[in-house]
């Protein structure tokens, strides 16, 4: 006899263990991958796995082996011109391969690297672990605006809707049996006095009537106990618990000016699309204000934040002013978690980056969670990078700064930015 | 042949009561077919035990052969990367999913996948259910060695007791445990003595008792009173354990002096695994050769019986004919000998032998030739392993037909030799050669525990004995016994020896190359 079953439904990632535990055991090599990728991938790319290779030395399961060597015979099929006592020139190479050996050493297919793919969700975890964003837990507790009802056990007066019928019939039912206890054990005795009397031969009939009548009286007692009392009453309670915030909208500020040319925009591109990953990651919404500036500032859509020419001077605080306003108008700090990145070559009027600094410091600082400036420029620093710098020694904790020279330091730079700091 | 032979042919078709004609399946089908087969099974007088056929996805069927098998098993990073190759050539296409998994249960589990037509259903039904099932239950090997009713029961064991000990100790150090212990994994099996049977409450029940006794055995390595005994110091050295010890990770389980309790019991779990799939290991000609056999014979019974179309049978055969293929030696597809049909000719022959014995056959096989063909089969079925099994039943025809030919590959030749082929001279030279090939011990580097170090360092010291000078692999060897050390603690050295001379040898730790000055 058979028995069939259908084990299509039953969980299918019975293996997504031992595949975490095999990714964690090769962290390393997988992270080496991840950021070699991130270096290596065109802009747009961020969403996808990433194949992973790791040397099969390193991955290999050490047994016990014969190595080549010392006398050894080995049967094979398909002769087609050997003769008895024939001898033959040893092949080159290792010699005796692919004469099956039962299992071999190493369970790779005879290649020098064990490569594999990691998904995306995978992929953002190795490339973000260990990364933090700032001043998170601050908003967190700071954000009370927003509230989540959550069960809290039970309470003795609430209002009708909420009755909890099951719980208000158990108190019932036990108020019912406490209270009718002591009457039912009399009703009990005086029952049995009464069947007593009645068996005896000459009846006493005032004794029973007047048991009777306390029978009488004691059911009248018991049918008098309320089925359910206002006592017995439960309700479910809900406290209301205070949400995190979890919307968070991200400010792209970038200098789009004459002087900034194209590499310059993709290593800026790469960098916010790094920033958004990541931000994703911790929220569940969020949203991206694209804001370029040279001489005046502009807010526009994704291409042509990063694809469309301009040319012309540079006022940075035009940038900035535009982002108050589009946070005073749209974003209010109460309800979203504010980041900003401003990516810029670091030209700047040179009267202008005083003006930057007092907008940042007054109007710009206090309600956002962190504000990283990325100055894309090899050579040396202007106005604005000194007048940033004395904020940031001021405002270290949501002010970041750092300067990148090509495509390979930006990984390593946002990796700087919003590494995990050991204090909370 | 005429319109009319050919429309009447085709009517005494149509007639016919065939089980199916598409190649969808259902479970209905299935369990038709199921039915069928195994009527025809009942016919040849097959022992099997109960089938539970479970249909599963392609994704489980990944799952399952990532744990090599094992309906349920502990948690360990090889089955992960296992799992990842697998998933990646599976969806490069690289690589087909095997077709059937089963296992040496009681009742047997076989696993079938939901992309398979009906036929492969079938195909698989024949195989594994009654081919497979037939051999665990007869073997003398699986008799001995493993346990069907409880082995699933053990494995659940083993799973929650390594999760269990993952809880208390943490993760990264059940794993160094358990990597050290699958690097000496073919080391676990006693070759000789039968094992106690094994189930899941039994175990239990004897964890407790069993962790204090071990404890209480550790003593004697540890024992640090001195006897005041007279002679003790000229007491000649006796070696401690007094005979060589093949079964090193037994050994470790009873004797390594600083394994805590839990650790010998994981060494025991995966002792315990290595030792229910020895005897696989052990039959893979036969064991494949029999189901091959039987898939054969019942389908073709089947269609005899006229359940089955044409088109059924085309499409059984041709992946019949790709499972028994045997790519030539200087075909590029070649690794070795294929099992599968090594296996099928054999049983093939043997049947044969029995019913149309040729003169050679009564000369070379006088005691089975024109014998009855279904009790020498299944006597040499529960009989053999694939070592003796070719010993006995290797037929001149077989290795005719297969060509096969033996290669001397010696190092202190230049050439190769062709030490014999497929003639007259050559038959007994080729059939013990290849039945040698099959023995685990000759393919296995033979080491064993030989000396503990009882007095002093407690170094141990194990001895590959070499056979035909064949050398170890040093840089497996340097690894295995770093695992080696992890479990032992002290001292490791391990010597490889031909003809009683130390040839080479290895050490963990490595002994320090900078000797002290002063």
């Amino acid at each position: 006899m058979s028995y069939i079953v259908d084990r299509r439904l039953n969980g299918k990632n019975k293996s997504t263990v031992n595949r975490t535990r095999f990714l964690r055991r090769y962290k390393k090599h997988i992270k080496q991958a991840v950021s070699d990728a991130v270096n290596k991938r065109s802009i747009t790319d961020l969403e996808h796995g990433e194949n992973v290779s790791i040397p099969n030395k390193d991955i290999s399961e050490p047994r016990f082996s014969h190595k080549k060597g010392g006398r050894r015979e080995m049967v094979h099929p398909g002769n087609k011109e050997f003769i008895s006592g024939d001898r033959i020139k040893r092949p080159d190479g290792q010699g005796g391969s692919g004469s099956g050996e039962g299992e071999a050493s190493n369970s790779g297919e005879g290649m020098d690297e064990f490569v594999f793919q990691i998904t995306q969700d995978e992929f953002l975890e190795f490339l973000f672990e260990d990364l933090e964003l700032p001043n998170l837990v601050k908003r967190q507790l700071a954000g009370m605006e927003s509230f989540k009802l959550r069960r809290a056990g039970f309470v003795s007066s609430g209002s009708p809707s909420k009755i909890n019928v099951v719980r208000s019939l158990k108190q019932a039912t036990g108020r019912r049996v406490a209270f009718g206890a002591a009457s039912r054990r009399r009703l009990k005795e005086v029952e049995m006095l009464l069947i007593e009397e009645q068996e005896k031969i000459e009846q006493d009939q005032a004794a029973i009537a007047l048991l009777e009548d306390e029978i009488a009286k004691l059911k009248r007692k018991l049918a008098g106990i309320p089925f359910i009392d206002d006592i017995d009453l439960r309700y479910n309670l809900h406290v209301k618990v205070p949400q995190p915030t979890s919307k968070a909208v991200m400010f792209c500020v970038m200098d789009v000016s004459g002087s900034m040319n194209q590499s310059m925009k993709d290593i800026a591109k790469r960098f916010f699309i790094l920033l958004y990953l990541f931000l994703q990651r911790n929220y569940q919404k969020i949203e991206v204000v694209f804001i370029r500036h040279h001489t005046s500032a502009k807010e526009v859509d994704e291409d042509e934040f990063f694809y469309s020419r301009e040319t012309g001077g540079t006022i940075v605080s035009s940038a900035l002013k535009l982002m108050k306003e589009v946070m005073d108008e749209r974003y209010p700090a109460s309800e979203w978690n504010i980041y900003g990145a401003q990516a810029s070559d670091g030209d700047n009027w040179n009267d202008d980056s005083p003006v930057c600094k007092k907008l940042l410091i007054d109007e710009i600082l206090p309600f956002v969670q962190y504000f990283s400036y990325i100055e894309i420029n090899p050579r040396r620093h202007q106005a604005l990078w000194r007048e940033y710098e004395t904020i940031a020694e001021e405002y270290g904790d949501i002010f970041a700064m750092q300067q990148i020279m090509d495509q390979a330091d930006i990984y390593p730079v946002f990796r700087e930015l919003f590494q995990k700091r050991s204090n909370a | 042949m005429s319109d009319k032979d050919t429309l009447n042919k085709m009517l005494a078709e149509d007639s016919r009561d065939y089980i199916s004609t598409e190649s969808e399946w259902t479970f209905d089908l299935i369990q038709t077919y199921d039915r069928e087969i195994g009527k025809i099974a009942e016919g040849y007088e097959l022992d099997t035990y109960p089938n539970q056929i479970e249909i599963i996805s392609a994704e489980q069927m990944m799952d399952a052969y990532a744990s090599v098998g094992m309906p349920v098993g502990y948690q360990h990073w090889s089955y992960g990367k296992q799992f990842v190759s697998i998933e990646k050539n599976y969806r490069r296409g690289q690589m087909g999913l095997a077709y059937e998994i089963v296992i040496n249960s009681d009742p047997c589990i076989a696993y079938l996948m939901e992309e398979n037509t009906m036929t492969m259903q079938a195909l698989v039904i024949a195989h594994a259910c009654y081919g497979h099932n037939s051999f665990f239950k007869g073997n003398y090997l699986f008799r001995t060695w493993t346990d069907a009713s409880s082995i699933i029961d053990y494995l659940v064991f083993a799973k929650n007791y390594v999760n269990s000990c993952e809880e208390k100790y943490g993760v990264d150090e059940v794993e160094q445990i358990l990597d050290a212990c699958h690097a000496l994994m073919n080391y676990g099996v006693d070759r000789y003595k039968r094992p106690y049977p094994i189930s899941a409450e039994e175990e239990k029940r004897r964890v407790k008792e069993r962790e204090e006794i071990l404890q209480a055995q550790v003593n004697e390595l540890w024992r640090t009173i001195p006897k005041f005994e007279k002679g003790e110091a000229n007491r000649p050295k006796t070696r401690f354990p007094s005979e060589p010890q093949e079964n090193i990770l037994y050994f470790l389980e009873k004797k390594a002096p600083l394994l805590e309790p839990w650790q010998r019991e994981l060494v025991r779990i995966v002792r315990k695994i290595a030792q229910y799939f020895y005897p696989q290991r052990q039959t893979q000609v036969m064991n494949e050769g029999w189901a091959t056999f039987w898939h054969y014979t019942l389908l073709n019974d089947l269609y005899a019986q006229g359940k089955v179309t044409d088109g059924f049978m085309f499409e059984f055969l041709q992946s019949h004919a790709g499972v028994v293929f045997q790519p030539e030696f200087d075909s590029k597809y070649y690794s070795g000998i294929n099992p599968y049909a090594l296996g099928f000719s054999m049983m093939q022959d043997i049947k044969r032998i029995c019913q149309n014995p040729t003169a050679e056959d009564k000369r070379w096989f006088p005691d089975i030739a024109g014998s009855n063909w279904l009790e020498t089969l299944k006597f040499a079925m529960q009989n053999f392993k694939d070592e003796s099994f070719i010993l006995q039943f290797l037929s001149p025809k077989i290795m005719r037909e297969f060509k096969l030919f033996s290669i001397l590959d010696d190092d202190l030749e230049k050439e190769l030799q062709v030490a014999a082929i497929h003639d007259d001279e050559g038959y007994k030279f080729l059939r013990e050669s290849l039945g040698a090939q099959y023995n685990l011990s000759m393919n296995e580097p033979n080491i064993q525990v030989y000396d503990v170090d009882l007095r002093g360092t407690r170094a141990m010291k194990l001895r590959h004995f070499q056979h035909n000078r064949r050398p170890l692999h040093e840089e497996g060897a340097q690894e295995v016994l770093k695992h080696l050390h992890t479990l032992w603690k002290f001292d490791v050295d391990l010597e490889s020896v031909d003809d009683n001379k130390v040839k080479e040898s290895w050490h963990c730790p490595p002994p320090s190359t900078d000797t002290d000055v002063n």
